[in-house]
């Protein structure tokens, strides 16, 4: 995994990973990359790897897509999962997944891009 | 002190051939005409936006269009919520004396203008463009992640929110500008297609064609008087990766801040307008604005309590589910029809008493809220 401009690459520019930031100041973290803590204002938070664990919070089973490339993977879950570093963040899941149920990730292509999707966690 | 003096509507559905602005024009005139007043009288314009027609200065195109020189203009972006947010300042630009008469005014052709495929991939540009977008959802897929959530918490079935449906399709049968007028049942409902789960197709509002506009004037103009009694917005997120907890949602936020301003108390409430872009939208509102019990409302519907007959008589003409989606004007319909019942003027559809009515938009992922009291003076 390659840092470019300082940054830890994740899944938004093509690397199987999901990164979030925390505040060395408040604490806060956040998913949502910026140059400063959107709790408290404080300039450059940490980049952190996620460990990929996380829960089910919400799930919505897409099955009408308004592009050719998207209607190409229908019916696709979209998922938001709450992890144990504490952000949320918008995945794709298992069509099957409930609210409340343990998911890890793993990377997947969709619509020419490479997206986290969330299988449920083998115990 | 502020008076909503005049109001215009177009039927919603096919305007093959009118462009937004055809559309803006049609229901300006309407309003302008209902307030009994003349263009050059009109010394404010507010707009919203079209994403059919973007323009980086829509209210001032509009005004050239339309053949006003205003005093004052400009555009408002709040998305579902842009219809009341113009209200509210149009409410205190009259109120501060910048300008006597502000005409506010939506209206795009965003069925006929472009494809369902395009109306739908542009208003999924409300999401995240790195961390949402990229992974293909739509607007009723947004919705439909609250939904799942909602339902988990406060155990509402997807035949609850099948109620508010039928509702307001039972509603716009009787307003002969609504886009349907075939009668649906919770069965049909739950047997629609699925768009995005949990929500089908009867779920979601449908893409049209029309125009709304309104008058905001310091002073009555005629021998109806409405006026704007207080209101309040809230703003907590964009997205909905970002989405406070269910509890801690804008609309709460809004109707308070909007209760404490007016004076106004849900008691007092006498007709509903409420921002229902899905069912699960209509659910949570009617819930967060306490016009029903957590987890209630359907219950309510069912027991016809937001029926043109009921207590709380609730989106008379249809609502966006039923009557229509225009975009910026589609909510802005929902002010329309409280007018018309606030002033008598509301024919078959009238309701016993509209002296006091509460409105709230939603634009966003619930991300922009307003809420607005508006009440008859005599």
């Amino acid at each position: 995994m390659s840092e470019a401009n300082g940054r830890l690459a994740d899944w938004t520019t093509g690397a199987e990973a999901i990164v979030y930031q925390s505040c060395a100041a408040c604490g806060a973290k956040q998913y949502f990359r910026r140059s400063f803590c959107c709790a408290c204002g404080t300039p450059d938070p940490a980049e952190n790897y996620a460990s990929g664990e996380g829960t089910v919070y919400a799930t919505s089973l897409v099955c009408r897509a308004a592009t050719p490339e998207t209607r190409a993977h229908i019916p696709y879950n979209i998922v938001l999962i709450d992890t144990p570093e504490g952000f949320r963040m918008m995945a794709h899941g298992d069509n099957d997944l409930a609210i409340g149920d343990h998911v890890t990730a793993q990377f997947t292509p969709f619509a020419g891009r490479l997206v986290p999707y969330f299988a449920r966690t083998k115990s | 002190m502020s008076y909503i003096t005049g109001v215009g509507l177009t039927a919603y559905g096919k305007h093959e051939g009118s462009s937004s602005l055809d559309l803006m024009s049609e229901a300006a005139e309407l309003a302008i005409a209902d307030a009994g007043l003349k263009r050059p009288e009109i010394d404010g314009i507010l707009c919203g936006y079209s994403t059919v027609s973007p323009h980086i200065m829509l209210a001032i195109v509009f005004a050239e269009h339309f053949g006003i020189r205003p005093s004052y203009a400009h555009a408002v972006q709040v998305g579902g919520a842009t219809g009341l947010a113009m209200t509210m300042l149009a409410h205190q630009l009259v109120d501060a004396g910048v300008a006597k008469h502000v005409l506010v005014v939506g209206g795009e052709n965003r069925l006929t203008g472009q494809s369902r495929d395009a109306s739908i991939l542009a208003l999924a540009q409300v999401g995240h463009p790195q961390y949402e977008v990229p992974l293909g959802p739509t607007i009723p897929a947004y919705y439909g992640l609250v939904a799942s959530r909602y339902m988990h918490e406060y155990g509402v079935t997807q035949e609850d929110l099948a109620e508010f449906a039928v509702l307001m399709r039972s509603h716009a049968l009787t307003h002969p500008g609504a886009q349907f007028h075939e009668p649906i049942t919770v069965a049909d409902v739950m047997a629609s297609k699925p768009v995005a789960l949990p929500l089908k197709l009867l779920d979601c509002c449908p893409v049209s064609d029309g125009g709304a506009a309104f008058v905001i004037s310091r002073e009555p103009t005629g021998s109806t008087r409405v006026r704007v009694r207080g209101c309040a917005q809230a703003h907590t997120h964009q997205h909905v990766t970002a989405a406070p907890a269910l509890s801690e949602l804008g609309a709460e936020i809004a109707i308070a801040r909007a209760k404490e301003v007016s004076g106004v108390a849900i008691a007092d409430v006498r007709y509903a307008a409420v921002y229902d872009s899905f069912t699960i939208t209509l659910a949570m509102l009617l819930e967060d604005l306490g016009l029903a019990g957590r987890g209630e409302a359907a219950a309510q519907v069912r027991a016809g309590h937001f029926s043109r007959d009921g207590a709380m008589p609730l989106n008379t003409h249809g609502g966006l589910l039923s009557y229509g989606h225009c975009g910026v004007g589609g909510a802005m319909a929902h002010l329309v029809e409280t007018h018309l019942q606030m002033t008598g003027r509301a024919g078959n559809r009238q309701v016993r008493d509209a002296s006091i009515a509460l409105l709230h938009g939603d634009g966003g992922v619930l991300s922009s809220h307003v809420s607005m009291f508006l009440e008859r003076v005599r």
